[in-house]
């Protein structure tokens, strides 16, 4: 028995000190680490995994909030209870299938209207809120022609940039992320500035940064995505969200601000990745038409000059 | 020729790795995540003593570090689970005489993986660790672990005994 234990205290230290090393060596290596290696086979062995769990785990999900109580079966009631809910179910499932429709159009009509060429896919994992990261994992890969550092999207706008890829999967750094920045200008005004996520799941606000310290902003002011150097990792042009608060004075160093994205981090279902970003620049061409403002009746006085005055 | 609790860890350990990205994130609550792939290395460890509980808490832990979405520095949650594996080993004995305890260990389990994590996260600077972030997840995360608790160690003990039956007397 003590012979036993110290071969678990001698493993136990073996263990934690490989642990150790291994985060500091991939600490140490930060944007090209010596285990990027085992992580992309990680990802060409167990993306595969994933997808299978997720096409049987979908639908476990999906049916989460329709599951009732199962009547016994043995009385009438019962039995059409179960029928009941079975026909609810099924009319769900055709809910669950009008919007992914839906997701699909939104999202056509925004590339389109912005011109990129998008490659669409869906979430497959989410990582666990307690990795303090925000990221995802698309079933779509380098096979599909995805590359790192390309835009991701959806029908209501930004949703990340591809930061990992495998064969047959890929990863997202959500704009939500506090590691994630990206390039912003606001519509119409042309001030830029650069958003960083907040990080936490059920607020889900992003802050901006404005360059010039003089800038106005206001609340309702609408984002844009600026554009990166080479269109990576982010192509101009995707709509980002819209100021929800204005800190700080103006003339300070720079102003900040509270952006509400457009995008909701947490039902991400379908999305595409911008494999060919748009020729020239779409401007605010992507962004929704404004909601109509009431009519302010404007009152015109005309002054015609008179030949006194003139003279 | 690897034993059969070896088999049966590998299999619930994969298992679990694919159902926590897939599903358990998915699950629409608030707070934490429900962490299933912690729930079987404190089972197998309850089951086979500390030994064994902390290397499967390390290769889960490895496992989680590498699969898709995972971005954070490998050995992170190598680190986290082999010392939860350990400590949840060591209450082996316990847990035959008492139904209570394997409960004590998964709250102690859960809490301690969050604050191991986010330690770690704050060693290096990690922006994303904040202290009101720790603060939303640390009782969410003990809640969700031991109500989950409840499913998963009854089947996860039931099949070790199935699978070695002398060695994992565990009622």
């Amino acid at each position: 028995m003590n012979r036993d234990t110290r071969r678990t205290r001698v493993l136990l230290a073996l263990l934690l000190v490989t642990s150790i090393s291994l985060i500091t060596i991939d600490y140490r290596g930060g944007d090209n680490s010596p285990l990027d290696g085992v992580r992309s086979l990680a990802a060409t062995v167990f993306g595969p995994v994933e997808r299978v769990a997720a096409a049987i785990a979908r639908p476990v999900g999906d049916a989460v909030d329709s599951v009732g109580s199962l009547g016994d079966g043995v009385d009438e009631a019962a039995r059409l209870k179960a029928r009941n809910q079975e026909l609810t179910r099924r009319l769900r499932t055709s809910e669950l299938d009008r919007n992914r429709a839906r997701e699909l159009d939104e999202l056509l009509h925004l590339a389109g209207a912005g011109r990129y060429t998008v490659v669409p896919a869906r979430v497959i994992a989410i990582g666990s809120a307690q990795t303090f990261s925000w990221t995802v994992t698309l079933d779509a890969g380098s096979r599909d022609g995805i590359r790192p550092d390309m835009t991701v999207l959806n029908g209501d706008g930004l949703v990340g940039r591809v930061k990992t890829v495998g064969p047959s999967t890929s990863t997202v750094l959500l704009a939500v992320d506090p590691e994630s920045s990206v390039g912003v200008r606001l519509e119409a005004s042309m001030e830029v500035g650069f958003t960083t996520g907040q990080g936490i799941r059920d607020g889900g606000d992003l802050d901006l940064r404005l360059l010039d310290g003089q800038s106005t902003v206001d609340r309702g002011d609408r984002l844009v995505t600026f554009g990166s150097q080479g269109d990576r990792p982010y192509v101009p042009g995707v709509p980002v969200g819209e100021v929800v608060s204005v800190n700080g004075t103006p003339g300070s160093q720079t102003r900040s601000a509270v952006v509400s994205p457009y995008v909701d981090f947490t039902s991400l279902d379908l999305v595409g990745v911008v494999v060919d970003p748009p020729r020239t620049d779409p401007r605010d061409a992507v962004l929704p038409p404004r909601p109509a403002a009431t009519p302010v009746p404007t009152v015109t006085v005309t002054v015609t000059p008179s030949p006194k005055a003139g003279g | 020729m690897p034993s059969a609790r070896v088999v049966l860890a590998v299999v619930l350990v994969t298992v679990a790795l694919a159902l926590q990205v897939t599903l358990m994130s998915r699950l629409p609550l608030p707070g934490a995540t429900p962490d299933l792939l912690l729930l079987v290395v404190v089972a197998l460890a309850l089951a086979h003593g500390p030994g064994f509980g902390l290397v499967c808490g390390f290769a889960a832990g490895l496992g989680a570090d590498l699969v898709p979405p995972a971005d954070h520095e490998v050995g992170r949650w190598a680190l986290v689970l082999t010392v939860v594996g350990f400590l949840a080993g060591s209450a082996h004995d316990q847990a035959r005489r008492s139904a209570f305890v394997p409960l004590v260990v998964v709250a102690v389990a859960g809490a301690a993986s969050v604050l191991l994590y986010a330690g770690l996260g704050a060693l290096m600077d990690d922006p994303n660790v904040t202290w009101v972030g720790v603060r939303e997840l640390l009782p969410t995360a003990v809640v969700y672990d031991v109500v989950l608790s409840a499913f998963v160690l009854p089947g996860v003990l039931t099949m070790a005994r199935r699978v070695e039956p002398d060695q994992a007397a565990f009622a």
